[in-house]
């Protein structure tokens, strides 16, 4: 078997069939009167749909004897475990999670800061994330990642290939599809069409439960302290409610009601 | 209204006859509004016609409004005012039935459940989940992912999972996991006089009991004639470790169902054991663009530990090969899996496909498997006789397969031949020891067969149960008696 190490991003994002709403504002002294945030407490979490993608490919490289191991990790709090209990669950061998406190404002250049340093540790040949997180749909942590460690990348990847020392990627762009051969280490991001994600079986979450997983502060990693986050969100509020609709007898009744509305 | 005549469905067996729909009392919509709120009632047009008919092809017959109640409670107090005013009810869950069950063929209330639509209580170590029924199977097991859990019974269609309660709905992997009667552990029923009854208890699901008699069971497949089925508690299973597919096609009908009579004999534990007739399997290879040679063909699915399965599909190979069969090619990659999964899933669509411009219609006979071969292959004899485009699918590991008739509605010679047809089917079925309905419930099409399956001891006794639950013949008239 080949000794090609894969590290898999993955993260804890709420569950994409949840009605997510904003946090309730204000009480504590010192919040803000309007809320920054989404309601989070209760609510459903599951690990991103793109991440999962990610994960399923790497464990599909190590049965297919191309990877030798698959490390997932994530950068989150502490209720991140269960997300890698899962991500140990379908297959992967180990996992570390790079902790950060409650409330910490984590976005995807903190994200790849963490990633790369793990990544100087633990020499990987192949980074695997998903495109995006459907939290915040950045679409920047991989490119980012790609960037710091100045590592080839093959983003919006829906098919991949190892061969010796490179991998062939095959990229869903605008114009159609675009073939790479890129040299490893590389950094790749998983796009919806690479495969279908298997779900976990009772055997291997009880198998999961003895894997190792490591939990390392995420500013232990870099050595010199984190930049201060450079994002800060102003707003944050529903969509306005539909209103009813309207119907009207004709062309001239249309344009009346469109003048009304401050439309034209 | 003539294709319901032709088809034989004019008989009705309850009190009400088809022509007695009376209109909505005066004030009564408002009163409806009163309790769910104006934006959860409806009576424009569009809204009603889309809740009065299903996927068959009986015709559309409108409610008179359509409530879209939030919680129990809001449909207690509608239950209870329909009842007052002597106003029919017809439960709706997604209008994926396949025997106009939601026709509201006396109008009335039709009642959409779709917003109660909560999953609770879901308990890893006894396998239990509670659903209201808003709540669809492809919903249900999305949730579950991560939990090693799921909820095999897949009638084909994302219905809501207490709408498959109320049908008694099976599926291509009931002949290893069951139907729905047995996943079924307890259901919160509103009555029609709007009482709340909890059939196994409030807050109960033992896996097995012996206390009273068994309420969870008559109103599973009760078709919404006997109260609205608000809640379900289900039983889950562990999702198997390995699962591998396989297509296998024979030299003739009859070698495929021995086939699968073997397979069930030698104790295979098979998941999911299909049966595609030549027609069927031409069809559904043009229709999802996979290339089938066109021969009556077996699609089979094997779930086990690593070990058990590799045990299992040896046993399968030898099977087939004593049958004439063609060699076998397992998929194991959920995506291969799941494009022949959804070939045969379409197989509705298919079948329509072969002539544009007509209309379905599923036959759905279930044999003991012993007699199976025979009503098969009489069965497809008969189609050819009456020069009928009936492509053959089912669940043969059960006994149940469906003709999916497709013909021209607008032909009376073609409708009288098709009704003819399906009448010779059911009473095939009924001669070998079986029923005219597997899985799909009796609704409107079937009520003169049921007196002939279960005779007249059999249905004075359900009208007795009818009677005492529904006195006035509220709760979806119509149907089933």
């Amino acid at each position: 078997m080949a000794a090609l190490r894969v590290l898999v991003g993955v993260k804890r994002v709420i569950d994409y069939a949840v009605k997510v709403r904003p946090a309730p504002g204000g009480g504590a002294p010192g919040d803000l009167p309007r809320p920054l945030r989404v309601q989070t407490q209760g609510v459903k979490h599951s690990l991103n749909p793109f991440c999962e993608i990610a994960l399923e490919e790497a464990v599909r490289l190590k049965e297919k004897g191309a990877a030798s191991e698959v490390i997932a990790v994530s950068v989150g709090t502490k209720a991140s475990q269960e997300t890698l209990r899962t991500a140990l669950a379908v297959g992967a061998d180990r996992a570390v999670l790079l902790e950060v406190g409650e409330g910490q404002a984590v976005g995807p250049r903190e994200v790849a800061t963490a990633l790369a340093a793990l990544a100087g540790r633990l020499q990987p040949q192949l980074l695997l994330l998903g495109k995006q997180a459907i939290d915040d749909d950045c679409n920047q942590t991989g490119q980012m990642l790609a960037a710091m460690l100045d590592w080839p990348q093959g983003t919006f990847a829906s098919r991949l290939e190892l061969e010796s020392g490179a991998v062939l990627v095959e990229r869903e762009v605008d114009g159609g599809l675009e073939k790479l051969r890129l040299r490893l280490p590389a950094v790749l991001t998983a796009d919806l069409r690479l495969n279908e994600p298997r779900y976990a079986t009772l055997p291997n979450i009880m198998k999961a439960k003895k894997k190792p997983l490591e939990v390392i502060p995420a500013a232990e990693l870099g050595g010199t302290p984190p930049d201060p986050p450079r994002l800060k969100i102003l707003k944050l509020e529903e969509p306005p409610a539909r209103g009813g609709g309207q119907k009207v007898q004709d062309v001239p009744a249309l344009l009346e009601g469109l003048k009304q509305a401050g439309r034209i | 209204m003539a294709l319901r005549r032709v088809l034989g469905l004019g008989a009705a067996l309850g009190r009400r006859s088809f022509c007695s729909k009376q209109p909505l009392p005066p004030d009564f919509v408002e009163a409806l509004r009163a309790v769910v709120g104006a934006p959860n009632v409806s009576t424009a047009t569009a809204v009603r016609e889309q809740h009065g008919h299903d996927e068959s092809m009986h015709d559309c017959a409108p409610p008179d409004a359509v409530v879209w109640p939030q919680a129990v409670e809001q449909v207690q107090e509608l239950a209870a005012l329909c009842h007052r005013c002597r106003v029919p009810m017809v439960p709706f869950g997604t209008g994926t039935g396949l025997e106009g069950g939601v026709n509201a063929v006396q109008g009335g209330v039709c009642f959409d459940l779709s917003r109660m639509d909560a999953i609770t209580e879901l308990s890893l170590e006894d396998f239990s989940v509670v659903v209201e029924p808003g709540v669809t199977r492809k919903a249900l097991n999305k949730h579950l992912r991560g939990t090693g859990l799921w909820f095999p019974v897949d009638p084909g269609a994302d219905a809501s999972l207490c709408g498959m309660a109320a049908t008694g709905a099976s599926g291509t992997n009931a002949v290893r996991y069951g139907t729905m009667r047995p996943n079924v552990l307890n259901l919160r029923v509103v009555l029609p006089d709007g009482r709340l009854l909890h059939t196994a208890g409030p807050g109960r699901q033992p896996r097995k009991r012996a206390a009273g008699y068994d309420l969870t069971s008559l109103f599973v497949g009760s078709e919404g004639t006997l109260g609205f089925l608000t809640q379900a508690t289900l039983r889950l299973h562990p999702l198997p470790e390995a699962v591998a597919v396989t297509t296998a096609a024979f030299p003739s009908v009859r070698a495929a169902v021995a086939c699968t009579v073997q397979v069930l004999q030698a104790a295979v534990p098979v998941a999911r054991i299909e049966f595609l007739d030549e027609v069927m399997v031409e069809a559904c290879s043009r229709f999802s663009k996979l290339e089938l040679p066109a021969a009556a063909t077996l699609l089979l699915e094997l779930h086990g530990s690593r070990r058990g399965l590799a045990e299992q599909q040896q046993q399968t190979e030898e099977i087939v090969q004593l049958n004439g069969g063609s060699s076998l090619a397992w998929a194991k990659q959920l995506e291969e899996r799941e494009q022949l999964w959804a070939m045969r899933h379409s197989a509705w669509y298919a079948a329509l496909a072969l002539r544009p411009g007509c209309q379905g219609y599923s036959t759905d006979v279930c044999v003991p498997i012993s007699r199976l071969p025979d009503v098969v292959v009489e069965t497809k004899q008969d189609l050819q006789d009456s020069g009928i485009t009936g492509p053959m699918v089912g669940h043969v590991g059960d006994g149940n397969f469906h003709c999916i008739i497709v013909f021209n509605t607008q032909d009376p010679a073609e409708a009288r031949r098709v009704h003819a047809f399906t009448e010779r089917l059911g009473r095939r079925a009924l001669a070998a020891g079986g029923t005219c309905t597997g899985e799909h419930g009796v609704g409107l099409g079937k009520r003169a067969l049921l007196r002939e399956e279960l005779g007249q001891e059999g249905l004075d006794t359900l009208r007795s149960i009818k009677t005492a639950l529904d006195p006035h013949n509220l709760m979806n008239p119509g149907k089933v008696l």
